[in-house]
């Protein structure tokens, strides 16, 4: 009887063995977490709004991050991944959208866009400032030119300055 | 100096107006603005088709070994006519365990009606979704959401969700959360009675 129940039970034992090992393999222990957080960093989780992939409790997050453990291990470049979640998954789970369609047009021709016409408003306000003050003195001379041309002929009144050196130049004169 | 500047004035004026391509392009851009942001802003306040709306048609890909009328892809408008139940779900989602058992029941009670029920799979890895669906032995259509474009139209909160839809494709009922015996029987006898 001791013949037939030790072979049993060390098969059994064995057979165990494999049955518990085998999800180990099928993690593929040649990725290591770092790899798979490098490119879950960068992956937003689809649960939990704005939390990227590699601090994520979730259990929708940990099915994704052995998913991309999976795809590292088939030889994926981080490229390659990113492409298949945001085919998988939409581009909107990724941290920086692929350069196509709406994301195209709202994170990179808008900027542009905004920067241009920020750029020609500054420039024509900066026109604007230029030639208001010109305009301003060319018209308050033509407006002075005018009241001369319209005042009867009446000497000027003499400015300080020159009462001054009248006054210097009657000095010497008594010198 | 008040001829000249009568001159100068008089020369800007006879001056020939053309097209100021810089207005042009201020205008252009102004307005590009206006719509792209009003466009987001109808994206963003886009809410859940509800009871009495139309169901958002779509296009699915089935998971290997399921199909509908034979074929591996479909679109709900090729349902019209018939009673669709569309299931949101995920095998990472606890509550939609809870159900899992009733809709599969559910289905093959109605499945010689004019009823489909159709699996979606939300933001589920493939080989779990196919676990899951053979943990609960389902057998109804399921597929998955190929860049959530189907939760997108539907405006899903979460999972699990099923929308009723009639045999016109207006839908008629909207479960957020799980599914009881009582509301998947009352509403499909109920759509069934409604269009004879």
């Amino acid at each position: 009887m001791r013949r037939i129940i030790r072979p049993s039970l060390f098969a059994l034992f064995v057979l165990g063995l494999i049955a518990f090992a085998q999800p180990l393999w099928a993690q593929d222990s040649s990725v290591s977490d770092d790899e798979v957080n490098e490119v879950a960093r960068d992956i937003y989780c689809p649960v939990c709004e704005s939390t990227p992939l590699d601090v994520c409790a979730t259990q929708a997050c940990a099915d994704w991050r052995e998913l991309i453990r999976t795809k590292l291990g088939e030889g994926n470049s981080k490229d390659e991944i990113f492409e298949y979640f945001a085919r998988q998954y939409g581009d909107g789970v990724l941290a920086n959208p692929p350069r196509r369609g709406v994301s195209l047009i709202i994170l990179w021709i808008l900027p542009v866009v905004l920067i241009l016409v920020g750029l020609l408003l500054f420039s024509r306000m900066m026109r604007n400032l230029r030639t208001v003050p010109e305009a301003a003195v060319v018209t308050d001379s033509a407006v002075e030119s005018t009241k001369v041309q319209n005042t009867p002929a009446t000497p000027p009144e003499p400015t300080a300055q020159e009462e001054y050196l009248a006054r210097i130049e009657e000095e010497l004169g008594k010198k | 100096m008040s001829d000249l500047t009568h001159t100068t004035a008089q020369d800007e004026e006879s001056k020939p107006r053309g097209i100021r391509w810089g207005m042009v392009a201020l205008w252009g851009a102004v307005i590009t603005l206006l719509v792209l942001l009003g466009w987001g802003l109808v994206r963003t306040n886009a809410t859940r088709p509800e009871a009495g709306e139309a169901a958002p048609d779509f296009d699915v890909e089935f998971f290997n070994g399921f199909e509908w009328e034979g074929q591996p892809v479909a679109n709900l408008s090729d349902m019209h006519g018939k009673v669709v139940v569309i299931n949101f779900w995920a095998s990472w989602c606890v509550e939609c365990r809870l159900e899992a058992d009733l809709i599969e029941d559910t289905w093959r009670k109605y499945e010689d009606q004019d009823v489909v029920f159709l699996g979606v799979a939300y933001s589920d890895v493939e080989p779990n979704a196919i676990a899951y669906l053979d943990e609960f032995n389902i057998t109804y259509p399921n597929a998955p959401d190929l860049g959530t474009d189907i939760s997108d139209m539907y405006e899903i909160t979460g999972v699990p969700e099923t929308f009723f839809v009639d045999k016109e494709g207006t839908i008629r009922h909207v479960q957020i959360g799980p599914l009881n015996q009582q509301t998947m029987d009352g509403v499909i006898q109920q759509l069934l009675g409604d269009s004879g």
